[in-house]
């Protein structure tokens, strides 16, 4: 079971002057458990793709399979396809129109015509998968919250659907970094416990090091590398010809590296603050001599 | 007395519970023109409150802040303050007025009433400034994140402004937008000696700064070079924040009972140390 | 995809149309449509037409975009025609149920069709040659002495000038917000008329709230600039009236007295 794209090209505004190519001839499959991270630069055909995985967008030429199923046309099978694969869009908060934080959320479950019972059971799932509290929060009005509260709740609304594929675009954009750890975090355990298959679009290198399983990155709407992360940063001329940087621990070590201390970096050392510490440690043993702390560390 | 003073500054937002503690609760920083100031802090500290008084976009409930001498209270002085402190905010979308970028950048200088023909020279220059002259005549909606924020300070340095204050202007931008917004402000902030002051929330953002203020519940609780702040890594952590990477990376190596130097910043310093 | 609409019709060029002083086309635009509801006969009309042509082709803005102008109102030109042709009183060449059409009919007809037509025509060259944003400022300064009677024409311009900045930014949002809730399962294509206007909530609702929170910041940013209203405040692209512009004013002074003077000497013989 899979989401097959298959040869996929989009045009924008065909036949006009501003015809513009967004995709070309992209082709891969997210195996049904996986991780999946798509990255590339503002422009590069992320958005757009992900906009075809639940049929928001019909292809220019090329097709979608979501578990043996073409999405094409209006039939039920395609319908019930194109409700396996879950949406949340870049800053989700921005589509939050209810009174409360419990209505919200049972938005999508609703539309689905879920008994009124299978629609509270699933509205406090989804609150609990993100972390917002059912009791203290259901009655709250969503537009009182913080920003990383009200994108967990804007999040919940998408996962209450219990899509099996859940596609994320930019989830942590403009987070700080507590929040932004929080959230993947949040995101992992959907994929561990629930085992949602997640495909998610980010720039953000180190989050994808960290989360992802493999990486796919566009650059001018092609596909030009797919891989696991730990292969895909030692393709350093790819990355960055695709507007994307290294992570920043990658260039941490690659820099070391580089001053002659040999690393033996196993794939996941390169992934994690830990592995790289690690790694570190055992290419070095305890220091011969203690160095003097000759700037003054203290402030 | 220093470029910007801010004295005791109290911020209670109006029309909030008198029982929830003030935005800021008496803040004191003093700027010296040609400074690079970064304040770092995380949400809810109080740091884009503070940025706002800056040009008297909002005014102090107690306290006293003062640009160049002037009292950003004294409604007389208004225009003069706003036009020496410019400011560039979060959201690249919300701050571009005119339908074209040339436009938008002449709106400061308009709204002061300088000559047609001074003002065609000050854009011309302030969009060669931020390396945007190619995108003169385009519509801001087909602009990157990262060149609007460029516009945006292009729109101030038009009105001649001798400080800049950006309230966390990466944080809606991809890698490549950001890194090129912090070279065009580190570049203007070496080159033509204007003031920064910085708001972010990404450490590695402010490790070029002259000085790091971090800011907590509505205080400044941290103050120094990035150095000397940033090897404080526990104690930024506890406030919620982190420490560039390296000297994460140097304080856990540390810990694992290597001996290490206290004030490791840059990857750089910290494979320098590491190969001695 | 909604986004894709491109506000106004603005053709760029560099005709000669192109060139001339917003203001000044507003102003002879203005009076050629007057002269419009003032002619008569056969010989000003032709003339009229004849000019609406040549100045089609001095604009260099290809016919079919002219003709496009004018196809939303095709059937209205039908109608009006049909109506006069039945119901003038004169030599009758048809007879159809209760309806009679006459030549006189047929004429006036086809004369008043013209008439739309050359109106809307004349005016799709001043939207199709001039700017959103030249046509905004031009008004800004026309209506300008207008202000002592309470017109805030400065204020009227600024609005326009926003609005034209962030319609496409608010079109690329409410397609998001479309999509969005589309992927929660609203279906905006079936359904009765009362769940289609229930399906509209969940767009109006986050699209006013981002309108909102836009025009907040927005009013900041502008506050933050200096922007304290029309008072003492100058232009960067100053409007000048050129030579084009001389020229088009006497010639359709020329013309339109020429025109007018004949279709008056034509009624009156």
């Amino acid at each position: 079971m899979s989401i097959e794209i298959k040869n996929v090209s989009y045009t924008y505004m065909p036949g006009t002057p501003f015809e513009s190519k967004a995709l070309d001839d992209v082709s891969l499959t997210v195996e049904e458990g996986s991780f999946v991270a798509i990255a590339g630069h503002t422009g590069s055909g992320k958005s757009t793709m992900l906009q075809h995985m639940n049929g928001l967008l019909q292809p220019t030429s090329g097709e979608i399979v979501i578990d043996g199923q073409a999405l094409f046309g209006k039939g039920k099978e395609v319908k019930s396809a194109r409700d396996k694969v879950g949406m949340v869009f870049q800053y989700p908060e921005h589509q939050l129109f209810e009174e409360t934080v419990e209505a919200d959320i049972a938005f999508g479950p609703k539309n689905r015509g879920l008994s009124e019972k299978e629609v509270a059971a699933r509205v406090k799932m989804a609150m609990e998968f993100v972390g917002v509290d059912y009791e203290a929060y259901r009655q709250k009005s969503p537009f009182g919250l913080s920003g990383g509260e009200m994108r967990r709740v804007a999040i919940a609304g998408v996962v209450a659907l219990s899509p099996k594929y859940l596609v994320l675009d930019e989830p942590t954009a403009g987070l700080n970094p507590q929040g932004r750890d929080e959230l993947l975090e949040k995101i992992r355990e959907l994929h561990e416990k629930r085992h949602m298959t997640i495909v998610f679009v980010s720039h953000d290198m180190d989050a994808i090091a960290r989360y992802a399983e493999r990486i796919i990155v566009l650059s001018g709407g092609r596909l030009v590398l797919d891989a696991a992360p730990y292969e895909a940063y030692s393709n350093k001329e790819t990355i960055e010809s695709a507007g994307l940087l290294l992570p920043r621990l990658t260039t941490l070590l690659r820099t070391v590296e580089a001053h002659g201390l040999k690393l033996n970096l196993k794939p996941k050392d390169m992934l994690t603050v830990e592995g790289a510490v690690r790694a570190i440690m055992a290419a070095k043993r305890p220091a011969p001599k203690a160095k003097n702390n000759q700037r003054g560390g203290k402030g | 007395m220093a470029f910007i003073e801010i004295e005791n500054l109290v911020h209670r937002y109006e029309g909030r519970d008198e029982s929830e503690p003030p935005a800021l609760k008496g803040v004191n920083i003093s700027v010296e023109e040609g400074e690079f100031l970064a304040i770092v802090g995380t949400n809810g500290s109080g740091k884009s409150t503070l940025a706002k008084h800056l040009n008297a976009i909002l005014l102090p409930t107690a306290g006293r802040v003062t640009v160049d001498g002037r009292n950003t209270a004294d409604p007389a002085e208004l225009w003069e303050i706003r036009k020496t402190v410019g400011m560039v905010f979060q959201n690249p979308d919300n701050q571009i007025i005119a339908a074209i970028v040339e436009d938008d950048v002449a709106f400061g200088p308009e709204n002061l009433g300088v000559p047609p023909e001074e003002i065609r020279q000050r854009v011309k220059d302030a969009l060669a400034s931020v390396r945007m002259e190619k995108y003169r005549d385009f519509a801001p909606h087909l602009l990157s994140g990262g060149q609007k924020q460029r516009i945006a300070i292009a729109g101030a340095l038009a009105m001649q402004t001798r400080c800049l204050v950006l309230d966390e202007p990466t944080s809606m931008l991809d890698p490549v937008g950001r890194r090129s917004l912090m070279e065009t402000v580190k570049r203007l902030h070496r080159e033509q000696g204007i003031t920064v002051i910085l708001i972010t929330h990404f450490m590695e953002e402010a490790i070029g700064a002259d000085r790091v203020i971090v800011l907590s519940k509505g205080q400044a609780v941290m103050e120094g070079t990035p150095r000397e702040v940033y090897c404080r890594e526990q104690e930024m952590k506890s406030l919620g924040l982190e420490v560039p990477l390296a000297a994460e990376v140097a304080a856990r190596l540390r810990r694992n009972g290597l001996k290490f130097p206290e004030d490791i910043m840059t990857d750089e310093e910290l494979a320098v140390a590491l190969c001695q | 995809m909604i986004s894709d609409i491109t506000i106004g019709q603005f053709f760029p060029g560099q005709s000669v149309l192109h060139r001339m002083d917003p203001r000044v086309k507003i102003v002879l635009m203005f009076f050629f449509l007057v002269s419009l509801f003032l002619i008569d006969g056969p010989v000003p009309y032709g003339a009229l037409t004849l000019l609406t042509i040549i100045l089609g082709a001095l604009s260099g803005i290809p016919a079919k975009i002219i003709i496009r102008s004018v196809k939303p109102l095709w059937w209205i030109l039908l109608f009006t025609f049909l109506i006069h042709f039945a119901s003038m009183p004169g030599r009758v060449v048809a007879q159809v149920w209760i309806f009679q059409f006459t030549e006189e009919g047929f004429w006036r007809g086809f004369f008043i069709s013209l008439r739309l037509v050359l109106l809307i025509v004349l005016s799709s060259y001043l939207t199709l040659t001039t700017s959103p944003l030249m046509l905004t400022d031009a008004l800004e300064r026309l209506l300008k002495p207008l202000k002592c009677i309470g017109v805030p024409a400065h204020e009227l311009a600024m609005m326009m000038t926003i609005a034209l900045r962030f319609v496409p930014t608010l079109l690329q949002e409410t397609d998001k917000i479309m999509k969005a809730q589309q992927s929660r399962g609203v279906d905006f294509s079936s359904g009765n008329m009362l769940t289609q206007l229930r399906n509209i909530i969940p767009i109006l609702i986050p699209l006013f709230i981002s309108a909102f929170r836009r025009a907040d910041e927005l009013a900041m940013a502008m506050e933050a600039r200096c922007y304290h209203g029309g008072e003492g405040r100058t232009r960067m692209k100053a409007l000048a009236v050129s030579g084009v512009d001389y020229g088009a004013v006497a010639l359709s002074v020329i013309f339109l007295g020429a025109v007018m003077g004949a279709s008056f000497f034509l009624k009156q013989s």
